[in-house]
This record gives C-alpha cells, structure tokens and sequence, in this order.
C-alpha cells in the first residue's frame, strides 16, 4: 500500500522479441506444436504488429482463438528435422492503469466470495459467470487446507476484498525466495509451500490457490517485463523470460492484476500475452514430438521500449 | 424368514434368507416366486442337479474358451484371472421394462442436451439451473473443447447408466456414465453364453434380442461419420490396451461391430484428418469409438502426460473431420453432484418432467443444503463429486461419533466437492452357488447397467438386456466388479405382441457378403505377429538345444565329459546361452530358468508371451490357450530349480507346446499380411539358428564324431528323416545335405531361404523392395555347394576342413543375411511406430 506514486507516463510502446529454440539430439520426424506467443488484445494494451517466424517452415499452419481468448497458433511439421526455430516479435502499446480506487473502497472478501458462489434460483450476471470460469480447481492449481490456512491471517472477517489481497500478495513476496534451481514445471504447490522458494509461475500459482481456496475467483496471465527498467526504478525479477503475475475479479473494480513476484501492481511495464486457469492454458510452446531423442531448450526474451 | 415351504423349488432356496427389509427379484414379500420367474425356476428343478451341474460346466468351459478375464488391478494372483458368470440370468418383466426403458432413452436426451448446452452457450449456467462449480470444477470439462459442434449436434453416441431398485420396487438411478461406457461387450457375451445353457427356457420364455442394439450403435458410427460422398467410412475402436481393465470387452466389442481395434499409436493426425497406420499406408479414419477417457485423448491439447491418446486429435474433431464417440468431453456428466438438478433441467430442455428417480443426493455446494447433509450424515454415504478425485465412499453408518466429525471438518474446507447421498438397500437376485450343491441358490445384491444407443430421429434405443452386477458377499452395500463382483445375463421379457425371440442367431450372409482379405492391419499388429514368428521359434530353438545339452549331461552323470557333450556345451557358450566359466549344471539350470539372463529360455518366452499379449486379438482361441499353457510352464521353470530330470521333462512339455504353436502358424492362420510376417519372422529365427549352429560346429569341429551329428540333427528336428534314409549312426555328409542343402526337408537351411524369396516377393511386388532376391541368391548357392569336397580324398585333411570352411562361410552368408533383411523390413514397415512425446518450454 505504501506504492508511493512515482512520476507517471501515459503509455508506453515496447517491442518484445521472444525466441524459442530447440536442439533435438536425434531426428525429429513429425512435431505438433500449439503456441501462445501472439499478444492478446486487452483494456490497456494493443498490439501494432505481430510477426513468427518459423524454422523449419511448418507443413501446416493454422492462426486462431484458444478456448479463454488467447490468440494460438498451431502448427505441424511433418518433415525429419534435428532444430526448430521460433521467433515471435511483437509491437505493443500499453496506456496507464486508472488510479485504482482506494483499495479500501472493494467490497468485503466474504461478499465477493458469495457473489460468486451458486444459489439455487439466482441466475448470476454475466461478469461473474464469467469469473467463475477461473474459481474451481484446475490441473496445476488444487485448492487445499493448507492454502487456506497460509491465506487465513491475511483474511480476517470484513476485510476489503483489495486489501485482503494486496497483503497476500505482500506476504508471498516477503516469506518466499525467487529460486530457478528449486522448482520445475510441474512441482506441486504443496512442495513450494513447504519449501518456501520457486519462481514466478509458483508464485502466481500458490496465490490463486490460496484466493480460490476461498471462493475468489482468480486467473493465471503470462506475459514479460520490461528487460531494462526505465532510469531511477529497480530492474524487475524475471525480465528476461516470460512472467506470470494474478488477476482476481472484484465485482466493482473488475479484474485486477498483482504481481506476487515483484510486489507491485501490473502497470506501464508489464506486457500481457495470455490468460487462463493456470500454466498449463497458457504456456508459450506446447508440442508432441515423434523421435528428436534428448533437447536442449533456449529461450531469449527481450523487451525494449520503441521511441 | 424363509421363502414359503410350499414351493416345488423349497430344496433349492434352503439356504435363501428373506430379509424383509430389501426387494428380492425372485420372490415376493410372503416369499411366493414372482410369476415371470416361475417357468424358468420350474424347468431347473425338473433337470435336477445332475443338469445343472452339466450348464455349470458349459458356462466355466465358454468363459475359458471366450478368455473372458477381467483385470484386476494390484490384484496379487496376476492381471489376469477368469471373470465370474453367475448360472442364473436376471429375468425382467416386459411392462416393468417398458417403462424403464423409456426413462433411460429420455434421461439419454437430456444428458445429450445438457452436453450440447455446457459446449455451447451454456444457458443452463447462466439461468442458474446448474452450478458452474460443478462444470468448472471438473476433470472432464474440457475447455478446448468449448464451441465445437459434434457432427450432427450429438455429444451421447452411447450412454449407460446404473440402476438399483429399492425396497419399494421402483429402480433408482445410481450413476450415469456418459463418455465411454463400459460393459455392453459383456453383455453380448453373457448372453451368447448363458442363452446356450438354458436353450429351452431362454425360447420358451420369449426372451428379447439384443443383437439389433449392437447394429444400431455400427449404423449411427456410420451415419454421422464425416465421410466424403462416395466413401465408405472407416470406423475403429480405440482402447488404451491391454493393461486396461476392460481390455477383453474392447476385443470382443470391436469383433462384434467390425471395426479394427486400435490403440493411440496406430493413428496419426495429419492435416486435421486422422489416419490409421497401415502395411499399406496410412488410410483415413471417419469414426472412433473410443474407450479412451476424455482427457487421454489428446496430449498436444489436453492432458499432456498421456501416452494413450493421439496428438491433433482435437484439431481434427474441431475441423469436423472425425467423429469421436462420445463426445470429447462428455465426461462432464459423470458427477453424482447433478442429480438433484436434473428434474429442473429436463423441464427446461425437453419441456417434461423427469422419469426415472435417482437417489437423493445432497451437493455440498450450495450452504443450506451442506448444512441439511452435514446434520444427516450418520445415515448417508459420502462421496466425491467429481469421480477424478478417487476416494472410497463413506458409509456414515459406519463411522463412529469421532469419525463423522472429522469428515465434517473435511466437507465444510471445500464443501463445492463433496456429496452425500441416500444409502440404496439394493434388491436381491438369486445366484447359483455350485460348492452347495443342495441348496444352490442365495440372494445378492445386484444392480442393473443398461444401455442406450443414439437413432436417427434424435432418440435413443435402449438395449432390451443389460448388464447385471452382483456383489461377491452377502449384504453387500455396493456392487462392483472389481472387488470381486460377477455379472448377470438379464432376460426382458418380450411383451405380448411381440412375436418370441429366437436364441441368438446371425442374418444369413449371400455370395455377396464375402470377404476375402482383412485390409485394415495396423502396422503396431504387423510387427508384433512378426516377433511372435521369431520368439515362438527362438523358443523352439533354444528348448531343443538345452534338452541336447541336458540329456547329454544327466546320461554322462555329470562328470564324465564326451567330445559330442562339449561340442554342444561349447554351442550353447557361442550362443551365449550359457556363460564362459560357470559351473556347467548351475549354468544349464539358469539358462532354463533364470529370466534376468539375456538369452535363457525363461527370457524368450517372456519375449513371446508378451509380442503375443500385443496382438491377442488376432489370435485363434487355441492358439491364445496354447500360449497360457507355455506361460504356465514358465511359470514353473523358475519353481523346478533344483532337479534335472524334472528339468529335462519340463522341456519336453515345453517343447510340446512351442510345436502346437508351430502348427497353428503354418495351418491354422489366414493367410493375410499378418499371417505373412509372422511366418516370415519364424523362417528368418529358424534359418539363422541352423545356419549358426551348423557353421560353427564346421569351423571348429569339423570332424565331427556321430554322437555329434546325432544332436546337430536333433537340433534341427531331422533325426527321424534321417535314421530313416540312411539306418545307420550319422555321417557328416548326409547329416549336412538334410539339414542344410535338402529341398525337401521343411528344417533345412535352403528350405527357409526358398520360403522366405517366395513370401517376400508378394512384398516386394507391393512396396517395390528387393528382400526376395537376395534369399533367392542364398538358395542357389545352397543348391550348387559341392558336399563331395568334404569326402576323403589324395588331398588329406587340410583341404577337407577348408571345404568345411567353405560350406561354413556360406551359411554364415545365409544368417547374415536374414539379419539384414529382418532390419530392413522394421524400417521399412514398422519404423513410423515409435512412441511420440510431450515438450513444453517455459
């Protein structure tokens, strides 16, 4: 809360360049890849341009909407081939959040939790419905007792909504270390719990578990971060590589993004690619792959601010 | 209380308690039998004991014969073991089943609309008929799968669900299963099985057919499948294989309906259209019925640690390019948190009140009705909503003050998960129990699946049979099969008007139904039929080889050494059967027996049995049984440890049986592709086995002594021709000419080279190859090798040994060859079946 306001630009122009690269130790005769690498339209952010590149040239290709909106693009490659090159670059323009109200000023927790819950013969308005999309359990993000019980203090009876979670999200960040080696795709929320360390993905995953956990619904969003912060700021964790932050949906103030990595609220340096449930909706290449033996992965991002 | 002692039946139902507190199927409530039930129970007792006993058997012979097993998982006898039947099929009124009948077909309606809702525009969510947590919030909800519309709007191609009937006689709904139902093939065998036991009542009676459901189910694959006009569709059965519980039924459902039986790798998706991998080629697929749970299907969209599935399927069905039955997603449905919302949801969709009851159930979701549950639960059963989530339900009438409390605590932490349901006291049919031979029949609890199949006007057809489950100890308070359940035919009775059925029986077929060639052959198939071509000879091979060795080393008790036993001693350590420097008998001993030894016979049979399980439906009943048999005797190997004569009459019986298979290979098989690889496989072991051997022995004892050649022939199961030509102890130059150069003798090595140019032509013509001609090469050389150079000649020895040299280096060239070839033909043929794999980048 203690977000001192810093001098603020209206917008912002970025280009994002993220470069995937496989190396495969065999031949790889047939691969299958679906990939989220195109900016997604939203409120704040509107993208310029968009280009992908892809070596080899894919047999089959196909541009289109995932089932949360997300643009997706899938394709196939059909040919033997030992590396496969993937470089999206992307024009963005971002204007500034609103001043947020006074966080003070959202509903308390415990209505935002029953206003979304199911009554029998109450039809909920189309924004909640929507939101409940991402309030039951999803594959990488099981609610459980000890998610309510780490969320429990920051949730005391009547707490506005916004604040519950500003504190979450300041909790998160304070008790947990930023740790590539600690964690991997798929380690259980339970295990970052336990062991207080991960990165961003664990981050955002253990904070909608613990909203979910109790009744709020809560979305996954990957996008990245300015790779050089403008003069003066900190240079944020995890730019560089795709980040994922929270939004939780505030029957006020809509959706609202928290960066639990970082501790700020999203603004003017974070691009948005992607939303959904968790990692598993969202993430940037996700492929079948017929042979190819051992990889080596690389991923390059870079995102640098346009005149 | 016992049934009433008047009935002519009394004896049989001594033992049958009447408890009053349940419906009993086969009596009434002053223990009087019910009327559909008494000619059925009168014939039994007319045929007394000695008949039924009889049908016993029948029905234990047909479930061996059929291979019925049902796999039991960390079931400690094995994965296998044999299914129970009970004697007695459920008998079910035509009115009752009217009605019944009715209630599913319309309870399949709704589900199909609700399916076609949740994947559209959802309404139903939105006018708060139904909870989007318990939508959301399960496994089977597939997101990808939002906006896609099924060809011809149906999600439900096949539906089940399970009943239980009340002690007020009325059937409840218990569950519904809704993406791919299992238990219809067992059905169809049950009564193919049971109507043969009771030919007379199963007529008499005026039992109705279920054949016309199965056809009904192969007409609607057919009539929505995406097929270019003009195209016939091809439609196949996708199993996760055989480690699946239900594997059987997949075999035998995919027979009964004609489609190929597939698994996730025989298909690949190319361009949005699904292809079956075959010898030939990849051909279209139109229709998958699938048994594949939803969110195996595909791992490039779905889940990506499944390797059963097939990547781009989703593409595919959202292009409209395949049907899948049922739908992809169409899980959903399969909560028993829905219950209570059904009656308004069929009101709203179809506009009419729902039929069949289903148990009440209380989805803790919804605060007012946890808190009603919560205060009940000592009297209901608690279950998860979601079935993903596998946890055993709890029976509140089991659990002590301590216990409901604690599942109180847990309900009320994430309540949207939980259900709690009224406890079913289910009916009671009778069962044949044959160890009490007085006083047979006892009552089980049993539960009815019934079945329906989507029709062309938008209905649905419901099975006139279904499949009855009986529970395996009395008061039961579920029933399942895989704690140890049986399974029930079950008779509808046909109403009046409707003229009796027949026992099952086939539409007569015309000269223009006849098939001559099965073309649809995954090449996974192939593959695995040409690897039990080559174990199932390798077995051979290595079995006549050990009992050479064994029956040399017991008749030389063991110490005294012969130059013939250290010949085949040194045979067996150039095959690397037996290892350089053990002690001989404990070497012989683990070459049979010790599984872990890269070459033991214990090793090739595992080989086989495995290559075989692969491609189990393609084998003849006989030859599958010949198989177990071999499976049983290596089973015993392992036990038989210590002692050699027991040792050497294993073999024997192993050998026995390796023969057997060697007969179904060669008589029994049609002679398709399959059939063709798995000779070809069998011809290329048994070439490179005498041709290794035999050169061997030529290069390093080529003056062998007749003891030798007397096993050498034995090898090559030769001895007989052989003692019947000459009459004499054996001679190397005859010895040679059978085994090696006689174009007669179906063991020698220019015979296998001959049959393998002849069967690999048909191939060559087709793929444009050229594996023929170089056995044929083979063979002429064979045919020109000049046996007379190993005579004694002015030369002496040395030149006659580089003759041997000769003739070795040549079969050398033969088993090189076979090598070759073997390999080409797995790239060419088999090499696009590899195991494809998930990668997600960060």
């Amino acid at each position: 809360m203690n977000a001192r306001p810093l001098p603020r630009r209206a917008a912002a122009r970025y280009r994002v360049v993220h470069e995937t690269e496989y190396r495969y130790s065999s031949t790889v005769s047939v691969s299958r890849q679906a990939m989220h690498l195109a900016p997604r339209a939203c409120a704040r952010q509107r993208t310029l341009d968009h280009r992908l590149t892809i070596d080899p040239l894919p047999t089959y290709r196909q541009e289109g909407v995932d089932c949360f909106g997300n643009p997706l693009t899938r394709i196939e490659i059909d040919h033997p081939h030992r590396a496969l090159l993937v470089v999206a670059e992307s024009d963005v323009t971002i204007t500034a959040r609103g001043d947020l109200r006074d966080p003070a000023d959202s509903p308390a927790w415990e209505s935002v939790a029953e206003h979304h819950a199911y009554r029998a013969g109450r039809a909920p308005d189309a924004a909640a419905l929507q939101a409940c999309r991402f309030r039951a359990d999803s594959p990488f993000v099981r609610a459980g007792t000890e998610l309510i019980d780490f969320a429990h203090p920051y949730f005391a009876p009547g707490t506005p909504l916004l604040v519950a979670v500003h504190r979450l999200m300041h909790a998160i960040h304070r008790q947990f270390r930023f740790d590539t080696e600690a964690t991997q795709i798929a380690t259980p929320l339970l295990e970052v719990l336990a062991q207080r360390r991960g990165v961003c993905q664990d981050f955002a995953h253990l904070m909608i578990g613990c909203l979910r956990a109790l009744g709020l619904p809560a979305r996954y969003v990957s996008g990245y971060l300015l790779t050089a912060p403008p003069p003066g700021q900190p240079r944020l964790v995890g730019a560089d590589a795709s980040h994922a932050w929270v939004s939780v949906h505030c029957p006020r103030n809509g959706w609202v993004d928290f960066d639990p990595t970082n501790d700020v609220l999203p603004d003017l340096g974070h691009v948005t690619i992607a939303w959904g449930r968790d990692f598993g909706d969202v993430s940037p290449l996700r492929g079948v792959i017929l042979g190819g033996g051992a990889h080596e992965l690389d991923v390059r991002v870079t995102v640098l601010p346009l005149g | 209380m016992t049934p009433s002692p008047d009935l002519r039946t009394a004896a049989l139902l001594g033992q049958y308690e009447l408890d009053p507190a349940r419906h009993h199927e086969l009596l009434d409530a002053r223990g009087e039998l019910r009327a559909h039930w008494r000619h059925f129970m009168t014939g039994i007792e007319r045929g007394g004991a000695a008949q039924m006993r009889h049908r016993l058997d029948l029905v234990a012979r047909q479930i061996r014969e059929n291979g019925v097993t049902y796999n039991v998982y960390a079931d400690a006898k094995g994965t296998d073991r044999p299914w129970e039947l009970d004697l007695l099929p459920q008998i079910l009124e035509a009115d009752e089943w009217q009605t019944l009948a009715a209630g599913v077909a319309q309870r399949a309606r709704v589900l199909d609309a609700v399916l076609a809702d949740l994947y559209g525009a959802q309404r139903l969510l939105a006018d708060g008929l139904l909870p989007p947590e318990l939508i959301f919030g399960h496994d089977n909800f597939l997101w990808p799968c939002q906006g896609i519309v099924p060809p011809g709007g149906r999600h439900l191609h096949l539906y089940a669900v399970d009943l239980a009937r009340a002690p007020d006689g009325r059937w409840w709904v218990v569950a519904d299963r809704t993406q791919a139902p299992s238990g219809a093939g067992y059905a169809a065998e049950n009564r193919q099985i049971i109507s043969r036991a009771f030919p007379e009542p199963f007529r008499d009676l005026r039992v109705q057919d279920i054949g016309g459901f199965f056809r009904a189910l192969q007409t609607t694959l057919q009539r929505l499948a995406p097929a270019a006009p003009g195209e016939s569709p091809l439609g196949v059965l996708l199993t996760p294989g055989r480690f699946n519980e239900t594997y059987f039924e997949h075999v035998y459902l995919a027979r009964l309906l004609g489609m190929p039986l597939v698994e996730g790798q025989d298909l690949i998706v190319r361009a949005d259209t699904v292809f079956m991998k075959t010898l030939d080629g990849l051909r279209r697929v139109h229709a998958i019925l699938r048994r594949v749970d939803d969110d195996y299907c595909d791992p490039l969209e779905l889940r990506g640690d499944s390797a059963l599935g097939v990547p781009g399927l989703l593409a595919a069905v959202r292009a409209g390019r395949v049907l899948v039955a049922n739908a992809l997603g169409s899980g959903v449905l399969e909560s028993p948190g829905l219950f209570g919302f059904l009656p308004a949801v069929c009101q709203r969709l179809l506009g009419e009140p729902l039929k069949l009851p289903a148990v009440a159930t209380w989805w803790c979701g919804e605060p007012p009705v946890c808190a009603e549950a919560l205060n009940e639960l000592h009297r209901l059963v608690v279950k998860p909503a979601f079935p993903s989530r596998r946890s055993e339900p709890l029976f509140g009438p089991e659990l002590g003050r301590a216990r409901l409390g604690e599942l109180r605590a847990r309900i009320a932490q994430a309540p949207g998960q939980w259900v709690a349901q009224e406890l079913v006291q289910l009916s009671q049919a009778p069962v044949w129990q044959r160890q009490h031979a007085r006083t047979p029949i006892v009552p089980r609890a049993v539960s009815l699946r019934a079945y329906a199949v989507a029709t062309a006007d938008g209905g649905y057809q419901v099975m006139p049979g279904a499949l009855s489950r009986i529970a395996a100890k009395a008061g039961a308070r579920v029933v399942s099969m895989q704690r140890g359940g049986g399974s029930k035919d079950t008779w509808v009775l046909a109403p009046a008007r409707i003229a009796g059925a027949e026992p099952p029986q086939q539409r007569p077929l015309g000269a223009r139904d006849i098939v001559r060639y099965d073309d649809f052959l995954p090449s996974r198939l192939i593959e695995n039929l040409f690897w039990v071509g080559r174990y199932a000879e390798r077995s051979e091979d290595t079995t006549r080889l050990l009992r050479v060795v064994l029956s040399r080393y017991v008749e030389t008790g063991g110490g005294v050494s012969t130059p013939a036993l250290a010949a085949a001693l040194d045979t067996c350590r150039h095959l690397e059967l037996i290892a350089a420097g053990r002690p001989v008998r404990e070497a012989l001993l683990a070459a049979v027996t010790d599984d872990a030894a890269p070459n033991s016979l214990a090793q090739v049979l595992g080989g086989l049995l495995w290559s075989a399980s692969q491609v189990r439906g393609r084998l003849s009943q006989e030859n599958w049984r010949g198989l177990m048999e071999i499976q049983r005797e290596a089973q015993a190997l392992a036990r038989e440890r210590a002692d050699l004569g027991e040792t050497l009459d294993l073999l024997n019986r192993v050998l026995l049986a390796t023969s057997a298979l060697a007969g179904f290979a060669f008589d029994d098989m049609t002679r398709d592709d399959g059939w063709r690889f798995l000779v070809i496989g069998r011809r290329i072991e048994r070439l490179q086995f005498v041709a290794d051997v035999t050169a061997w022995l030529l290069r390093h004892r080529p003056r062998s002594d007749a003891a030798t050649l007397e096993w050498l022939l034995e090898l090559a199961d030769s001895i007989i021709t052989y003692r019947m030509r000459y009459v004499s102890a054996p001679q190397a130059i005859p010895a040679l000419d059978l085994i090696v150069c006689d174009p007669a003798n179906p063991h020698s090595v220019v015979f296998q080279a001959r049959e393998l140019a002849r069967e690999l032509e048909t191939l060559d013509a087709r793929f444009d190859s050229a594996c023929a001609a170089r056995f044929a090469a083979i063979a002429d050389r064979l045919d020109g090798c000049d046996l007379a150079a190993l005579e004694d000649s002015l030369f002496g020895e040395a030149l006659r040994d580089e003759a041997a040299r000769a003739i070795a280096a040549l079969l050398e060239d033969a088993a090189a060859t076979a090598r070759e070839v073997s390999d080409e033909l797995a790239l060419r043929h088999f090499a696009h079946v590899d195991v494809s794999r998930p990668i997600v980048s960060a």
